[in-house]
């Protein structure tokens, strides 16, 4: 089965160039459920081979499959060939699993669009591109679906590209992962210079070995850190995610939050030999942009009124969460949250998808409210995620949340404490986002805020909210199931409980932290989890189904506008960067070329002047001639005498 | 290492195919003057016969090329004026093959793309005569028989720009002609004052025969310094290296489309072949010497370039910067004298020539579309023109550098190599790619997104014959990114020998390559180790 290991990322590369030939001629339904074919062939395959690698000793679990040389050239020698180790297969499960799934409920989703076949061919590329970065077997061959991924997510967030905000936040999100890309590739300079290679077995092994030097090591770490801020939406390039929601939802929850934006921590986690060999304050950097970059993105999250920018930054929050499991050297932890929220996230965003197509496109939670009724099953499976983020035992976020905060806690209280704190958030605005949208009265029809024209009030009274088809319901049942059951995979009760950290050893070169805690402390923080996230739920039901409370005091502007970074650093681009490339212009023209001008100026001139004694006149030659003539005479004669 | 096999020695071939790819575009053009008036439509036809027949010459050079053969390969000797040692003496190697068959690719397509408005019979002489002298360039192993196929591909491309040109053309093409000329003619001294010196030291006749002036290594170190500066300043304004580029952006933005696709593809590139074959390969200690130098304006080229490109108001102005920028690249690699960087370089090279050249057609065509290049007033084509839309942001992603297209190779090559070398100057240079990504995606939206008003609305989609020229490039595009293996190992041979040349001329100068198990140390920014220290 292992050498068929080339088809996962080759049959969604064929059904991208089936296609980009034929998409247009294909049409309606047929390109969707070849997209969703090719991808469903590659989860199968991914599972072949997952047997294949389970049945053979653990220390026979990582093979490479070459496939051909990419670029020989000097001392560098890199192939297109595949890494095939648990680590690189979990991440294939889920995102062909997850990844087939969504294919699948955008055929319903895209329905009636005049770019259908279109659609199709890029999701397909992505998955392509995806699948060559977890298996690539060399750095470079990961930076190949790397830059991929960022090309596709561009191509899907600016797919309707006929609004000027779409293109543009397609154009963010690029240009800011390419701050994180210039990272990478200074990464893999410094890689070759210390190792010779790219290729992940030489450099890996190399570092496991200790042969490596600190301030090697760290530099390399920390550029491929600067990557995985870019990719996995950190603080401070987590700017373009928000604005990344400009894309059709089912890309919002393929690219945006279960597969592409967890890329960061897959590096991280397949490079943990460097991470280990360099600087200690390198973990603590990554921890704590982490957990801050959960703890900012969550406050934020409290007052979005858009129920995919709420989900938006749920997910940079979320990944905030993963970065601080890779600091504390909880990789297990990182790849269990990476999962989970794979599947809840993935559902979060379907279900909301589910609710736009059912609101006629309305993305506004303040327009909703009752949707219960009129959508049960979308608001059946979106109660489960929410409940699966919130951290409520026993949907499989709890699990993978409490892993963290457990390890968080032994590295030092401070990282636990916020990330404690960000449970509570976490569990506040989901509830305040289930609240407003399922439950409640249903506001739609009623008058809006801002002095509506009657006639646009009376032409809503009629919508009925409807339930969406089974292509995409069924997604969202699929998904749930895997939302209430993910946790199974790691149970933190004994040995053989700790099943994906059984199977992840061998990607992990013994680098994975064991934790210090006796079971009571861990019950103890498990329990104090359970609490906050029930006091977080308590209160916003209090704020938003009672209310108690007025929701003003809460969903303060400052939030809203997600502590004005984005605002600040455009306010510097279109002004004093703008301004500085505006006189780089001007430089060019009037300096640079300028001088070019004034040359030709000067030998213009000078042969003005010269031009003067070629005035065609026989007499002011023969004067010149004579001039010249008694000169030289008088210079020969002075130097004879002396 | 032993000396280059000598050109009696390499690839026996019966037919004299390095002369051909000179003498049949020279004949074609001739040809062109000749025919006879009543049939115009004709003319075309012989002009386009022509390119492709050299173009077939050009690709089978690349499958009949031995890889495992360091040195010139299908070489030719015609003595001409036997007393002053100057002969017709061609040859190519892995560093000159590229571009021969770029050129010959290059010609048949821009000539396919676009058809003269007017006086078109000189047009397509004019255009033969210049991918004559441009092969001559390539293949001449003589500096003087060089020096004049340099000077040569002058006198048709003034007249292409002046005469076919828009806006305020004879303006450009004057500027572009004294501008590089200016830079020539210390060239010529410089070849002249080699030569002589040589001549002298060497005890032997005058000749200008590159290979045996440039083992022999007789001049002083300060003599050949001196030298480099002359041949240096000429291939500067060529390539063009900061700040003697302004005349560039004139130029291409005034030529007519396939003046500024093969000003792009192949004349840019006179400068830096220049800086491979005759910099370096003649003055290895001075290059050497001066690397710092060159690679520091390359890096300035880089963001410089960007910078400028990124604020230009007209499309195809901003592609003529972009170029700035990508020549910056190919500059930091030459001088990184190591392989990776010299053979990034090379590769950089065909691939700047297949990308820009793309972009080129595709500015060319939506200007005769809608009879304007200012970004403002156009938007919204990719909903009337899909199909051009799509081309265009295949040929974007590949002058971007995207992986698995054929920019990336070459830029990741030269920064490796630049960074084995000179560590920040590739630290710095990496940036770059956020530049290149900046201009190139804004000046793709204010185009081909947002809604499209008026004419925009109703420009028609690619045709078949624009998509049938566009073709060959988008293929190479993709082929040069997925397995660039082909192109890398003919280069090998040759870029090899380069280093070592360079290694056995300059004292103490090791191959700045990969360390194992060396430790990063911040404060040492440079692992060259320089033959002065």
């Amino acid at each position: 089965m292992l050498d068929l290991i080339w088809l996962v990322p080759g049959l969604p590369l064929a059904g991208f160039l089936v296609l980009t030939v034929a998409g247009r001629r294909i049409g309606e339904p047929g390109a969707g459920w070849l997209a969703t074919g090719a991808l469903t062939g590659s989860f199968l395959v991914t599972v072949g081979v997952h047997l294949d690698l389970a049945g053979r000793a653990v220390d026979d679990r990582r093979s490479v499959t070459t496939l051909f040389e990419w670029v020989p050239a000097g001392d560098l020698s890199v192939d297109v060939g595949f890494l095939v180790d648990p680590l690189a297969l979990t991440m294939c499960l889920f995102i062909t699993g997850v990844g087939a799934l969504i294919h699948m409920y955008a055929i319903g989703y895209m329905h009636g669009d005049v770019d259908f076949g279109r659609f199709f061919a890029y999701m397909n590329l992505f998955a392509f591109a995806m699948l060559m970065l977890v298996l690539g077997d060399s750095l470079l061959l990961t930076f190949l679906g790397w830059e991929g991924v960022g090309a596709c997510s561009y191509l899907l967030i600016s797919f309707w590209f006929t609004d000027e905000a779409n293109a543009s936040a397609g154009k963010k999100a690029f240009i800011t992962n390419r701050i994180g890309d210039w990272g990478f590739m200074v990464a893999m300079f410094a890689t070759f210079f210390a190792f010779g290679s790219l290729d992940y077995v030489d450099v890996l092994d190399a570092a496991a070995a200790g042969t490596v030097a600190q301030t090697t090591a760290t530099l390399i770490a920390v550029m491929l850190f600067v990557g995985a801020v870019g990719k996995s939406a950190q603080f401070p390039l987590h700017l373009w995610l928000p604005d990344a929601m400009a894309g059709p939802t089912p890309v919002s929850a393929l690219i945006h939050a279960a597969t592409m934006v967890t890329s960061g921590v897959y590096l991280l986690t397949r490079v943990n030999p460097l991470i280990a060999d360099a600087a200690g304050w390198v973990p603590d950097m990554i921890a704590w942009v982490g957990v801050g970059t959960a703890l900012f993105a969550a406050t934020a999250a409290l007052a979005q009124t858009d129920i995919k920018k709420v989900l938006a930054y749920s997910t940079i929050s979320q990944l905030g969460y993963m970065f601080l499991a890779v600091g504390t050297g909880a990789y297990v932890a990182a790849v269990f949250h990476m999962i989970t929220h794979a599947f809840f996230k993935a559902l979060l965003f379907l279900g909301a998808g589910s609710v736009i197509h059912g609101m006629d496109g309305d993305q506004d939670l303040r327009h909703y409210g009752g949707l219960r009724r009129f959508m049960p099953v979308t608001a059946t499976t979106f109660i489960i995620g929410w409940l699966a983020i919130a951290g409520v035992p026993p949907f499989a976020g709890f699990w993978s949340k409490d892993e963290i905060l457990a390890f968080a806690w032994d590295r030092s209280p401070a990282l636990w404490l916020v990330g404690l704190v960000t449970a509570v958030l976490t569990a506040f605005y989901m509830t305040r986002q289930v609240a407003l949208t399922f439950f409640g009265r249903y506001r739609y029809p009623e008058p809006r805020t801002g002095g509506e024209d009657p006639a646009t009030v009376a032409a809503r009274a009629d919508h009925r909210p409807h339930e969406s088809p089974l292509t995409m319901t069924l997604p969202l049942v699929v998904l749930a199931v895997l939302a209430i059951g993910g946790g199974l995979m790691q149970l933190p009760f004994s040995s053989s409980t700790k099943r994906l950290e059984a199977w992840l050893e061998p990607s992990l070169f013994g680098n994975e932290v064991h934790l210090g805690l006796g079971a009571g402390t861990q019950w103890v923080l498990a329990a104090v989890a359970v609490v906050g996230g029930a006091v977080g739920i308590a209160l916003a039901l209090v704020v938003y189904l009672q209310r108690r409370i007025s929701d003003r005091a809460i969903e303060r502007p400052l939030l809203a506008d997600a502590w004005r970074f984005d605002r600040y650093v455009s306010g510097f681009m279109g002004g004093p960067g703008r301004r500085g490339f505006e006189a780089t212009t001007r430089f060019d023209e009037r300096v640079v070329d300028g001088a070019v001008w004034g040359v030709a100026g000067i030998v213009s001139r000078t042969a003005g002047v010269l031009r003067l004694f070629h005035n065609g006149m026989v007499r002011t030659y023969a004067a010149g001639i004579g001039v010249g003539a008694v000169a030289l005479l008088i210079w020969f004669l002075t130097r004879s005498t002396l | 290492m032993t000396v280059p096999v000598t050109l009696a020695a390499a690839g026996a071939v019966s037919f004299p195919v390095l002369p051909a790819l000179i003498l049949v575009p020279l004949l074609g053009a001739l040809l062109v003057i000749v025919m006879p008036r009543r049939r115009p439509e004709l003319l075309k036809l012989v002009a386009v016969s022509v390119s492709v027949v050299t173009g077939a010459m050009s690709v089978w050079l690349f499958t009949a090329f031995d890889t495992g053969v360091t040195g010139f390969q299908f070489g030719t000797e015609q003595v001409w004026i036997r007393d002053l040692g100057i002969s017709w003496l061609l040859g190519i190697d892995g560093i000159s093959l590229f571009l021969v068959v770029l050129t010959g690719l290059l010609f048949p397509i821009s000539l396919l793309a676009v058809d003269p408005d007017h006086h078109s019979r000189s047009y397509y002489a004019w255009m033969l005569v210049l991918e004559a002298a441009v092969m001559g360039v390539f293949c001449s192993l003589d500096l003087l028989v060089f020096f004049l196929c340099f000077e040569a591909v002058l006198v048709p491309m003034y007249f292409l720009i002046g005469r076919w040109g828009h806006g305020d053309s004879a303006r450009a093409a004057t500027k572009f002609f004294l501008y590089t000329m200016a830079g020539s003619a210390l060239m010529l001294v410089g070849i002249l004052a080699l030569a002589f010196m040589h001549a002298d030291a060497a005890g032997e006749a005058l000749t200008f025969d590159l290979v045996a002036i440039a083992e022999a290594q007789s001049l002083s170190t300060g003599a050949a310094r001196w030298i480099f500066l002359a041949f240096a300043l000429a291939f500067a304004v060529k390539v063009p290296i900061f700040p003697l580029h302004t005349w560039l952006p004139d130029a291409h933005t005034e030529a007519p489309t396939a003046g500024s696709v093969i000003l792009a593809g192949v004349l840019l590139k006179l400068g830096t072949y220049g800086f491979l074959r005759f910099g370096l390969y003649l003055f290895p200690e001075a290059s050497h010497f001066f690397a710092p130098v060159f690679l520091t304006l390359g890096v300035v080229g880089i963001v410089y370039g960007a910078v400028v490109a990124t604020m230009q108001r007209d499309l195809k102005r901003l592609v003529a910067y972009s170029s700035v920028a990508h020549l910056g690249f190919i500059i930091l690699g030459t001088f990184s004298l190591n392989t990776e960087g010299l053979e990034g370089s090379l590769l950089q090279m065909v691939n700047h020539g297949v990308s820009t050249g793309a972009l080129f057609l595709l500015v060319g065509m939506i200007y005769e579309r809608r009879h304007t290049r200012q970004i403002d007033e156009l938007g919204g084509l990719q909903k009337s023109a899909p199909v051009m839309a799509a081309v265009f942001t295949l040929v974007m992603l590949s002058s971007i550098g995207l992986p698995g297209l054929n920019g990336f190779v070459g830029e990741f090559l030269i920064l490796l190599g630049a960074f084995n070398a000179h560590r920040w100057w590739a630290v710095v240079a990496a940036s770059g790619v956020i530049l290149a990504a900046l201009y190139l995606l804004w000046a793709y939206q204010r185009v081909f997104h947002g809604p499209a008003h008026g004419d925009n609305a109703e420009m028609p989609d690619l045709r078949i014959r624009e998509g049938l020229v566009l073709a060959p490039l988008l293929a190479l595009i993709v082929f040069m990114g997925v397995y660039p293996k082909p192109v890398i190992e003919r280069m090998e041979p040759a870029v090899d020998a380069l280093v070592e040349h360079i290694e056995r001329n300059v004292d103490g100068f090791i191959e700045p390559v990969s360390r194992m198990g060396a430790d990063i140390d911040p404060d040492d920014g440079d692992h060259d180790s320089h033959g002065e220290g």
